[in-house]
């Protein structure tokens, strides 16, 4: 169990949004963490022949990851306590992470890119990606608890 | 530069919401998903108040002729409701139930360096680089046919 924290949450997505928000108006561009994170390590030249480095987005890209890395030390460093609870093994983080992060970027978004903007964007694309995850998350997990663990 | 500071700004902002939020505990994310169980549905909070703060300025910004810092903006132009879109989003779908974190709060959770976090972002960031890099050769493909 965990408890409903509903003006946590609110104010959690509160500043989710208004971070989206700072990146839109002020860079231009879309606060999707799986495309950010992801296009950091392509080094080389691109499809269309430019290189990745060259194009003037890496800058931000990079102070954007260190941001969210920096994040929970800066919270900590307040005294906010971080409560995490992992229920699987490292196999299971393993599989998870390579299901994750294949995923998110064969399907051009994850939680943010296709949740939080897309859906703002009324995009239908996006509307139909984060029903796919949110469906598949919540089967999985009544496989995993009710099926599996029951 | 004040493209720099504005990813850094939003990074950490983004990154704040998403512990406050409960979006970085993984038993919170699998709870919101166990909507046959013993469902917490604070998340969709998380989301709602989010969209709630973005949307009116993503229709704003069409009006705007350009960012503040940057030449222009660059939104996905695709439409298209491809197999690709479903597939991906299917397969990160049960990445994210079977463990609870999304690539963000993943990296989140990489600063606390706990096993299981340093575990998950290595494999993430394997499996994201074998996705660009399909990507990436489909791309080639089709530039080559056309």
């Amino acid at each position: 169990m965990t408890e409903f924290t509903p003006y946590a949450s609110l104010a959690g997505g509160i500043l989710i949004g208004l971070s989206t928000v700072i990146l839109l108006l002020a860079n231009g561009r879309i606060a999707g963490i799986s495309g950010i994170y992801s296009r950091l390590f392509e080094t080389g030249k691109l499809a269309n022949g430019k290189s990745a480095w060259v194009q003037g987005e890496k800058g931000w890209q990079l102070a954007f990851v260190v941001g969210l890395l920096l994040a929970p030390l800066l919270l900590m460093a307040g005294g906010y306590e971080i409560v995490q609870v992992f229920t699987g093994n490292l196999t299971l983080m393993a599989i998870a992470g390579v299901l994750v992060g294949f995923g998110s970027v064969f399907g051009s978004g994850c939680t943010s890119g296709h949740g939080v903007c897309g859906l703002s964007r009324l995009s239908v694309r996006s509307l139909v990606a984060t029903v796919t995850f949110m469906s598949v998350g919540a089967i999985v997990v009544f496989v995993l608890r009710h099926v599996v663990g029951g | 530069m004040q493209r720099i500071i504005a990813g850094l700004l939003a990074g950490l902002i983004f990154g704040v919401g998403l512990v406050i939020s409960g979006m970085s505990n993984p038993l919170k994310v699998q709870n919101f998903l166990d909507v046959f169980g013993n469902w917490d549905p604070s998340l969709a909070f998380v989301m709602g108040g989010a969209i709630l703060v973005a949307l009116p300025f993503f229709r704003l910004a069409r009006s705007l002729p350009r960012p503040f810092v940057a030449d222009d903006f660059r939104m996905p132009t695709v439409q298209q409701i491809d197999k690709r879109l479903v597939f991906g989003s299917a397969i990160f779908g049960a990445g994210w139930g079977l463990i609870g974190l999304c690539p963000g709060p993943a990296l989140v959770s990489f600063s606390l360096l706990t096993p299981e976090a340093i575990v998950f972002v290595v494999c993430m960031t394997g499996g994201m680089l074998l996705a660009r890099f399909l990507a990436n050769q489909a791309m080639r493909r089709a530039l080559k046919e056309s």
